[in-house]
């Protein structure tokens, strides 16, 4: 600053000697007392007309604004936050109700699995019975026929060989006799016939 | 002459001549720009205030800086006592600020280089703040010429600078804002005159110079009016909160 105020000092007076100011202004117009009375007067006159009106109406309105302004944005996150409580809380419940849905469609699931297979069990346990019953029926068919079969075999064997004794020798046997004979020989070989 | 650099500084009459009783209170070109200077400052920030959106709008926005600057500059030198004077440094502020920045404009006259208009601010903060010491802390102000810590056999001289520190205040405060403002418009005249002698061969240099001091102007207009107001919080905080 004392370097500008010298800078200025040589300025000053290199104008003042070349063209010879000095007689006209007479130097510095800041220290020619003529206005000073009219800058005071004026300076204090707008400066106090500005201050009362700043401090008295402007001032406290930008204030207020500012403090409302925060009052509001807190506010805001204030809702703001709330609502993501709510929104949270809500999440929750859904999760709830879906994780519990999801155990009843399970248990529906179980259950339907369970029946069904209840029931091909008790479907295929009356068929397996139908099916002994049948199997057993068939068996006492096979069983009778295969009792049957041997008295059979033996008539047979008597009628063929009395007609056969009867073509080769011309004369009648005692069917008896025959009888007696496929007896012995049925006996005796009953085993090889009928693989018992 | 429009070459004398220091012809911008000149202070006319405008209109008639008005007297009360023996003073001279005409209206002049420099009571023209405090007028301009206070009303645009009144204009803004009515604006800026009027209407409250959550969202502001430019002007707005601007009002509610400037005052959140300044208040937080307030509270960063003298605490949170200076609050009632934050309206008076929060209009010193904008008025220094606004009388520099009229300044920039060409053609226009700047307040603030004349030693009389920052001498009386000056002196009213010197008086305002001493008034505001001595109410206070009664006689106890006096401390402030008294450091702690300071030797006995020192403290004569010690308190004697202080208190030459202490009334070169106003000269201070009122001498670095003028002469800053002064040194600054004298210089950008001259440059500008050297464009004008040098012509169209030789007039780009000082040309160049200009626009560089154009913009240092500028920001040493800013500067100005914050060093103003930060120095009046300064001796505020001298006075309401008493350290020594």
């Amino acid at each position: 600053m004392i370097k500008k105020i010298y800078f200025q000092s040589i300025f000053f007076s290199f104008f003042f000697i070349k063209e010879a100011f000095a007689a006209e202004s007479g130097g510095m117009p800041q220290l020619n007392p003529e206005f000073w009375v009219s800058q005071i007067f004026w300076l204090i006159l707008s400066f106090g007309v500005m201050y009362v009106i700043l401090s008295k109406l402007i001032l406290p309105k930008i204030s207020n604004n500012l403090e409302s302004r925060k009052s509001q944005i807190l506010e805001n996150i204030e809702a703001a936050e709330k609502q993501r409580e709510d929104s949270e809380s809500k999440i929750k419940e859904y999760d709830e109700i879906i994780s519990k849905s999801k155990v009843e469609a399970n248990n529906i699931f179980n259950q339907s699995r369970e029946k069904a297979i209840k029931d091909i069990i008790t479907k295929k346990e009356i068929l397996d019975k139908q099916i002994d019953e049948e199997i057993a029926d068939a068996e006492k068919e096979i069983q009778s026929l295969r009792r049957s079969a041997p008295n059979k075999i033996v008539k047979i064997a008597i009628e063929t060989s009395s007609v056969l004794v009867q073509k080769l020798i011309g004369a009648e046997v005692n069917n008896s006799s025959i009888s007696a004979i496929v007896d012995d020989l049925s006996k005796r070989n009953g085993d090889k016939y009928y693989g018992n | 002459m429009a070459a004398n650099p220091m012809s911008q500084f000149d202070v006319y009459r405008i209109g008639p001549e008005i007297k009360v009783g023996a003073f001279d209170i005409s209206f002049t070109n420099s009571s023209l720009f405090m007028i301009l200077s206070t009303v645009s400052i009144l204009l803004i920030f009515n604006l800026g205030s009027k209407k409250n959106s959550i969202l502001p709008s430019k002007i707005q926005l601007l009002a509610e800086l400037s005052y959140t600057f300044v208040s937080k500059m307030i509270s960063d030198t003298a605490g949170s006592k200076a609050k009632p004077y934050f309206a008076f440094i929060f209009s010193l502020f904008m008025f220094v600020l606004f009388c520099n920045m009229f300044g920039m404009i060409p053609y226009t006259f700047t307040v603030t280089s004349h030693i009389i208009v920052t001498f009386v601010l000056a002196a009213f903060i010197f008086i305002g703040v001493t008034v505001i010491g001595f109410i206070k802390h009664g006689f106890g102000y006096l401390k402030l010429f008294i450091p702690s810590g300071v030797p006995a056999v020192l403290l004569p001289l010690i308190v004697v600078i202080e208190i030459i520190s202490y009334l070169s205040r106003p000269i201070s405060l009122s001498v670095r804002l003028f002469a800053n403002m002064m040194a600054g418009h004298t210089m950008m005249k001259v440059f500008g005159g050297f464009v004008v002698s040098l012509g169209i061969v030789g007039g780009w240099l000082p040309l160049s110079f200009s626009v560089a001091l154009t913009g240092l102007e500028i920001l040493v207009a800013f500067l100005q009016a914050y060093v103003f107001a930060i120095l009046t919080c300064i001796y505020l905080n001298d006075a309401l909160n008493l350290h020594h």
